[in-house]
């Protein structure tokens, strides 16, 4: 809408070729300059700029619509009421029904935790028929660090849904519903998002899975790039093409440690950090998620995964409907399971912190895991 | 009397002199809206009548206010801030820090971490200022610029619908059923909320432009919320100078807009890091010159485990802090044992 040329907007006829004569053509052009920038360029008074700019915004202004009919458009055409089930129970109280549609939802944690293990049994979930309670639809899962596992997702497909799977021929149909991408490069995967956005647009996919983003962008790192936000054109792509096409996006994050002199107040607030370090300092190695604040307040819902006294945990820390609770999972042959579903209560900014206490020994033990079966 | 100067019909110059309007100077300050309801008129007819107001000095003589154009003395503007409504947030805390609420009139910055509550916020005054002037809101619409889509259709709807309940649960008290106020129902507050989903910078100036329009053709609206006004601006721009001379004119434009039709605007920021005073500090995004543009500013923070709301900035109120919560109902006050209002 923003490119549409000056010529179609219906502005009056001298205006129009004052500001086609002054290289002025479209309106993003004519809403990028100030009134005063405007006034001075095409040589013409505050009043005609004012309207002049009016006009033009009328026309590229996206259209209203009351909350009411943005709830019953929804409750009429999504499936499965815009909530993709994780078959987590708990947490898909917690999230309204599961994995909402049109926004993205992140999971952030240390490496091993569960983030692919998550993913594989989400897409899962999306490729089954609707009278099993799927999209009956593709996934494209973009694999970054090559974590996806063809045998562990059938391993997942058959334990989770049993009675599917041991049906001749359903394994390949849904492992078949699966587009795996490998994309090398920032870039490449970039490409790949023009292409992977009119798929999206056809309804033919239903759930797209990056898996994950942190490592995309921390090549570009490497190559040394000047750009501060290197993820904020995706970030903004991925949202609109979700909303647009009102399936959800699942996004894997990374964690790092946090340097001493990270910013955590404001200039009106007072008390020192030191405080704070040393209570935690017994259990954490203070860790918070990669990709920045910008990301952090780009991205939807958040869920972070996290290990405490060797126990692993799922919150909701990022949601714009869920109670801040955490659930105890752990890794089983039929992808993640939830040890409790009611849920414990995490008052605070604790719901935002990321523990990693006693983690390598899971991670070990998990690998013997599943080399036994 | 200068009233009975007035081109208007006699039926209406009947109405203002027996509604104590018997000079032209206590016309000066008023709105639109606020005329009619006091004449029980429309408000067009009061349009026309407050034309002949002593905005542009044409006929009142009497004080020399109207040497400049659309100048006000501080008196008249003090009558216009006492008449100043304010919409509820839900949490009497920050509500008695406010000054009562929201202020219309007024462009208020809220910013906050991610996870805070400020799209909770967002949400919650767009409900609340449908509330009739009595349970703390303007009985009026809201306008929702969303351009992050955290607008959660499911969300405003549980929030509503909290709204029904404690409305029903006051009127079994007071026995105060206005004809038309009887029970909104959540659904009714959707209707009432007009959405805007704005996916780039071009679309959030053209909107802003275009404001001025829609709203004329929507008094009923009493409320602007922007969330976030941060979003497209932080992606892939460029040219920074350029960005500060959009945000200004953006401010300005919004300011114009709260006073010219005396509603509340919103601006939902986000938070960036900024290196001050030998460390790393949490400031609000956009930079230095547009943390001037606005006239109010809130800070929604976290201090231990509890969310505090703080005023960072207001010509009128001063520097306080109060706790609140978010809860399935919407905003609300805190709870804990220890809550207090940090004055600073």
């Amino acid at each position: 809408m923003a490119n549409r040329p000056i010529s179609e907007m219906g502005l009056p006829r001298s205006i129009a070729s004052v500001f086609a004569a002054r290289n002025i053509r479209t309106a993003k052009d004519a809403l990028s300059l100030t009134e005063f920038d405007l006034m001075e360029l095409a040589d013409m008074g505050l009043a005609e700029v004012t309207s002049a700019l009016a006009h033009i915004g009328e026309r590229v202004s996206p259209p209203c619509q009351t909350a009411l009919s943005l709830l019953e458009q929804r409750v009429q055409n999504d499936q499965l009421a815009g909530h993709l089930p994780t078959g987590l129970k708990g947490l898909d109280e917690a999230l309204f029904g599961g994995i909402p549609f049109g926004v993205v939802t992140e999971l952030v944690g240390p490496a091993g935790i569960g983030k692919t293990q998550f993913c594989l049994k989400l897409s899962l979930s999306a490729s089954l028929p609707t009278r099993h309670g799927g999209l009956d639809a593709q996934v494209i899962y973009i694999d970054v660090e090559s974590k996806f596992s063809s045998q562990r997702l059938i391993e997942i497909g058959a334990k989770s849904f049993p009675e599917i799977f041991h049906m001749r021929g359903m394994a390949q149909e849904m492992a078949g519903r699966i587009l795996v991408l490998r994309p090398a490069s920032l870039a490449e995967f970039t490409e790949s998002l023009q292409q992977i956005k009119i798929l999206l647009l056809e309804r033919r996919v239903k759930l797209l899975v990056i898996d994950s983003m942190a490592a995309l962008a921390s090549g570009e790192f490497e190559h040394g790039a000047s750009k501060i936000n290197p993820l904020g054109w995706h970030i903004s792509f991925l949202k609109s093409v979700a909303e647009l096409s009102r399936i959800p996006i699942v996004v894997t994050n990374q964690v790092r440690s946090q340097s001493s002199d990270e910013a955590w107040r404001y200039n009106f607030q007072v008390g020192t950090r030191r405080q704070d370090l040393e209570d935690t300092s017994k259990y954490d190695s203070h860790l918070i998620a990669a990709l920045g604040i910008n990301w952090a307040h780009a991205v939807t819902i958040r869920l972070i995964l996290e290990t405490i006294s060797g126990e692993r945990f799922i919150k909701v820390a990022k949601s714009p409907m869920s109670p801040a609770l955490a659930f105890p999972f752990s890794i089983t042959s039929s992808g993640i399971s939830l040890l409790n579903d009611d849920g414990i209560e995490v008052a605070g900014q604790e719901i935002s912190t990321i523990h990693c206490h006693g983690h390598s020994e899971i991670i070990h033990s998990d690998t013997l895991q599943f080399h036994r079966q | 009397m200068e009233v009975e100067r007035l081109p208007i019909s006699a039926a209406l110059k009947g109405k203002l002199v027996s509604a104590g309007y018997t000079s032209l100077s206590l016309l000066s300050s008023l709105s639109p809206s606020h005329l009619a309801r006091d004449l029980n008129i429309s408000e067009n007819e009061a349009l026309d009548i407050l034309k002949y107001a002593p905005h542009d000095g044409r006929i009142d003589t009497s004080s020399g206010h109207h040497v400049i154009n659309g100048a006000q003395t501080a008196w008249d503007m003090l009558h216009e801030e006492e008449l100043l409504t304010r919409i509820t947030t839900s949490s009497v805390d920050i509500d008695n820090i406010l000054g009562g609420g929201i202020s219309c009139g007024e462009v208020t910055e809220i910013g906050g971490v991610p996870g805070i509550g400020k799209t909770q916020l967002g949400i919650q005054l767009a409900v609340n200022v449908q509330l009739p002037i009595h349970c703390g809101g303007l009985g009026g619409k809201a306008i929702y610029i969303d351009t992050e889509g955290s607008f959660m259709v499911e969300r405003v709807l549980q929030i509503a619908e909290a709204c029904r309940d404690g409305m029903s649960a006051n009127n079994t008290i007071s026995q105060n059923v206005h004809a038309g106020q009887v029970g909104m129902q959540p659904k009714d507050f959707l209707e009432n909320i007009l959405y805007f989903r704005v996916c780039s910078y071009t679309e959030q100036i053209a909107l802003i432009n275009y404001l001025e329009k829609f709203i004329s053709e929507h008094r009923d609206v009493k409320i602007v919320v922007i969330d976030s006004i941060t979003f497209h601006f932080r992606q892939d721009f460029e040219d920074m100078a350029l960005r500060t001379r959009l945000l200004s004119g953006m401010a300005l434009k919004l300011m114009k807009l709260a006073k010219k039709f005396c509603l509340a605007v919103i601006l939902l920021n986000q938070v960036t890091t900024k290196y001050a005073g030998g460390s790393f500090q949490l400031t609000l995004a956009l930079g230095d010159s547009w943390s001037h543009a606005c006239t109010n500013r809130i800070i929604l923070y976290w201090n231990g485990n509890e969310r505090y709301a703080y005023i960072d900035k207001s010509p009128s109120l001063r520097s306080a802090s109060a706790p609140y919560a978010v809860t399935t109902r919407g905003i609300r006050n805190s709870v804990s044992n220890c809550k207090r209002i940090k004055l600073m």
